[in-house]
């Protein structure tokens, strides 16, 4: 399965969104039932993106969010097969363009005391965070659409990344998306 | 009222109905075993876990009733692993009991622990590991409840040992009738969409040349009748699939027979010439459409299934049609009944089909005087000779497919075999479960030599609880499948085929396991051997029909290849298509 939880790599070149769907399985909070849903998917060669899971305001479910790649299969084949597994409660299509999305990347940056400057200005643009600072390198974080993180990640790639880890993508459909 | 686990456990199989059970002890079980001495179930002792879940999916296919099995942890349950893996492929309805080391335990790799519901996972609908005891009634009712609605299919539930130890205090629990499910992500859906319905009724009344493809969920769904009012109110003529041998009378004028790689050179080609292919509880198998993009290219599509994601899963359908088979056939007879069949002019593809009959039946070469015996001939011979009602197991190779081929099934839950899997050694543990269903009809296992010798020792289990099956052994000394395709498309190389000419002395070795054994060696003793065995029923009778090896399974369709290009019988391969 090529299963990533966010990305630990170098950044990726973005892709068009047609290729990737995010849908939003709500599934029993019961023991074994994320293995149940990672073994769907390789037994049916399906490949996943990334893949956030949480409890929910009810304490009996938890919101999976999970980002498919469609050239290893149909959508519609997808959630047509989660649907069996008993566990899962209801699959939510989240369309590319009508939800919110929203990433969480925290990174370790080679920079010292001569580069900082240059890397905070570069950060605030992007609207993130330091969390931390040290002799030379800086512990930073950034929220915000996947795209954009892709973006800020491959920027840090000039100054050397040291450490990454990227939550995978969370999303809610957009206001009047919701009935 | 107060109870331990095991009690309840097998109260709740009680509960569901459960007559008989088939199982083996062991160490985590074995507290469960206790309560059965005093059930109502009657338990049947297996000499492997393999055949306990095959003789549960023998008992479902015949029965139409869940299929029950027990067995013990970690060897216990991976045995029974292949057996949960063929009910998921064919969808038979099966709720298998595993023990499992005590809860804490799990994990610390304990004595006889293996990860069962890790493991079973992908080859069941659904699996339980039970934490608590006082779960195990609203589990089994779960259980029973997901094997038996929607595409039915293999449930496992695998239980700790110390909440069914009553020396344990974990296991008390307070039993109470009127137990609740509680599966908030199931709910099998069986009524149609009128609008669907409409739209394949509309298909169905302008098509020239359609054919009604059905398949096992057809007998799953209980829609036997309902199709033949179907078939006959339109006169659209029926291939029943591998899997739905018997949905539709042989003997009908409008049954074509089984289509597919084995199929008869008519159901191949009139699915393949159709301009609409009504697909009821069928899943466009390989097996069926041969090479994809070559199959049914003119035909329209209307698909009828319970379960969403067959629809669209192979072939995309023009109408899909979501929901329970019958009841989607009778709502499509009622459309037609009011609305018309049609006027669409069927009569030259009529003449075409039946041209087709004529000039291409299934057949083979006769024996002439001398000549060794032909499997084909036994197959005949068995079924002129016995009941119309007799239910058939088949193991899993030639023999099946001549089996599938040579009979004459006129009844649904006649024919049994593992169709998705093709799991060998099936027979003679599905005729056993069969059999202890339907104690009243005669059981015949048509089996090979190479499956016989992988579930053969069932035949104790056959002898020693008194259930009178009997096996038509087609013995070639060869996997004879293999041998087929080595011989057509490995230049005759053959590999690793043959077993051996005369190791195990199969009459010796029936006798042995207490079954009343003959052997067969010439055309001329077949009918006797036959009549014999069928009056036998106090125990298992094996016959072992020495037949040749040279004979192949035709017609086939190369694995690969477009069904247009079936390859038919030497005898027939000069006749204009």
């Amino acid at each position: 399965m090529n299963e990533q939880q966010g990305s630990s790599g170098p950044a990726k070149h973005h892709v068009p969104d047609y290729r990737y769907h995010t849908l939003v399985v709500t599934v029993e909070n019961k023991s074994g039932v994320l293995a149940r849903l990672a073994a769907l998917f390789s037994r049916r060669g399906f490949n996943i993106e990334s893949l956030a899971v949480a409890p929910t305001d009810d304490e009996r479910f938890s919101r999976v969010t999970v980002v498919v790649d469609l050239e290893s299969a149909p959508l519609e084949q997808i959630i047509k097969q989660l649907d069996k597994l008993v566990n899962v409660v209801n699959i939510r299509e989240l369309h590319p363009g009508h939800a919110v999305e929203r990433e969480l990347m925290i990174v370790t940056v080679a920079a010292g005391p001569d580069r900082r400057d240059e890397l905070v200005e570069q950060l605030d643009r992007a609207g993130g965070k330091v969390l931390s600072v040290g002799a030379d390198a800086m512990m930073l974080s950034l929220v915000g659409p996947p795209i954009r993180i892709d973006e800020f990640e491959e920027l840090l790639g000039q100054y050397g990344i040291i450490e990454l880890q990227r939550t995978g993508r969370v999303a809610l459909a957009n206001l009047d998306e919701n009935d | 009222m107060k109870m331990d686990g095991g009690q309840a456990l097998i109260r709740a199989l009680e509960l569901e109905g459960v007559d008989v059970m088939f199982g083996l002890p062991g160490g985590a079980i074995l507290p469960v075993y206790d309560p059965i001495i005093d059930s109502s179930i009657r338990h049947i002792l297996v000499r492997h876990e393999q055949g306990a879940g095959h003789m549960a999916e023998g008992y479902a296919h015949a029965t139409g009733r869940p299929g029950v099995a027990m067995v013990t942890s970690g060897p216990g349950a991976t045995n029974i692993v292949t057996p949960l893996c063929d009910a998921h492929l064919d969808s038979v309805p099966m709720v298998v009991i595993t023990g499992q080391v005590p809860y804490a335990a799990i994990g610390t790799d304990a004595f006889q622990e293996c990860d069962t519901t890790g493991i079973t996972q992908s080859v069941t609908k659904h699996n339980f590991l039970v934490s608590e005891a006082q779960d195990i009634p609203r589990t089994i009712k779960e259980a029973f409840h997901i094997a038996t609605t929607g595409r039915p299919g293999p449930v496992l539930v695998d239980i700790p040992k110390d909440i069914v130890d009553p020396d344990n205090p974990r296991s008390a629990l307070e039993w109470t009738d009127d137990v609740e499910m509680d599966l908030p992500g199931y709910s099998p859906r069986t009524e149609v969409d009128p609008a669907a319905i409409a739209a394949a009724a509309d298909l169905i009344r302008a098509a020239e040349r359609p054919v009604l493809y059905v398949g096992g969920g057809i007998l799953k769904a209980r829609a036997a009748e309902a199709l033949k009012e179907l078939a006959e109110l339109t006169g659209i003529h029926v291939v029943t699939t591998l899997m739905a041998r018997g949905a539709f009378p042989d003997s009908h004028d409008l049954c074509l027979g089984m289509p597919g790689m084995h199929g008869n050179f008519t159901a191949v080609t009139a699915m393949q010439e159709s301009d609409l292919l009504i697909a009821l509880g069928a899943r466009f198998d390989d097996r069926v459409t041969g090479r994809l993009d070559g199959f049914a290219q003119g035909a329209k599509i209307i698909h009828v299934d319970i379960d969403a994601a067959e629809l669209g899963k192979v072939r995309r359908p023009d109408v899909a049609i979501l929901g329970d088979c019958r009841v989607a056939i009778e709502a499509l007879v009622s459309d037609l009944s009011s609305n018309g069949v049609g006027g669409a002019d069927r009569g030259a593809w009529r003449s075409r089909v039946s041209g087709w009959q004529e000039r291409f039946p299934l057949s083979y070469e006769q024996a002439q005087a001398g000549d060794a015996l032909k499997p084909q001939m036994v197959i005949e011979r068995l079924r002129d000779a016995t009941p119309d009602d007799t239910i058939v197991a088949s193991g899993v190779g030639q023999h099946q497919m001549w089996a599938s081929q040579y009979w004459s099934f006129e009844h649904p839950y006649t024919w049994i075999n593992s169709g998705g899997l093709g799991t060998m050694g099936f027979s003679i543990p599905a005729a056993i479960g069969a059999k202890a269903g339907c104690p009243d009809k005669m059981v015949w296992a048509v089996d090979g030599d190479g499956c016989f010798q992988m579930t053969a020792q069932e035949l104790v289990t056959a002898t020693v609880e008194k259930i009178p099956i009997k096996v038509a052994l087609l013995n070639n000394s060869y996997l004879g499948m293999v041998r087929q395709w080595q011989e057509m498309f490995y230049d005759e190389r053959y590999s690793e085929v043959f077993l051996s000419k005369d190791v195990p002395d199969y009459k010796g070795w029936a006798e042995s396991m207490g079954c009343v054994a003959m052997r067969v060696d010439s055309p001329e003793e077949v009918d006797a051997a036959i009549a014999k065995a069928n009056e036998v029923d106090d125990r298992p009778v094996v016959i072992d029909f020495r037949v040749t090896a040279a004979e192949k399974v035709y017609p086939m369709v190369p694995s690969g290849a477009s069904n247009s290009e079936l390859v038919v019988p030497p005898s027939q391969q000069d006749q204009p298509r």
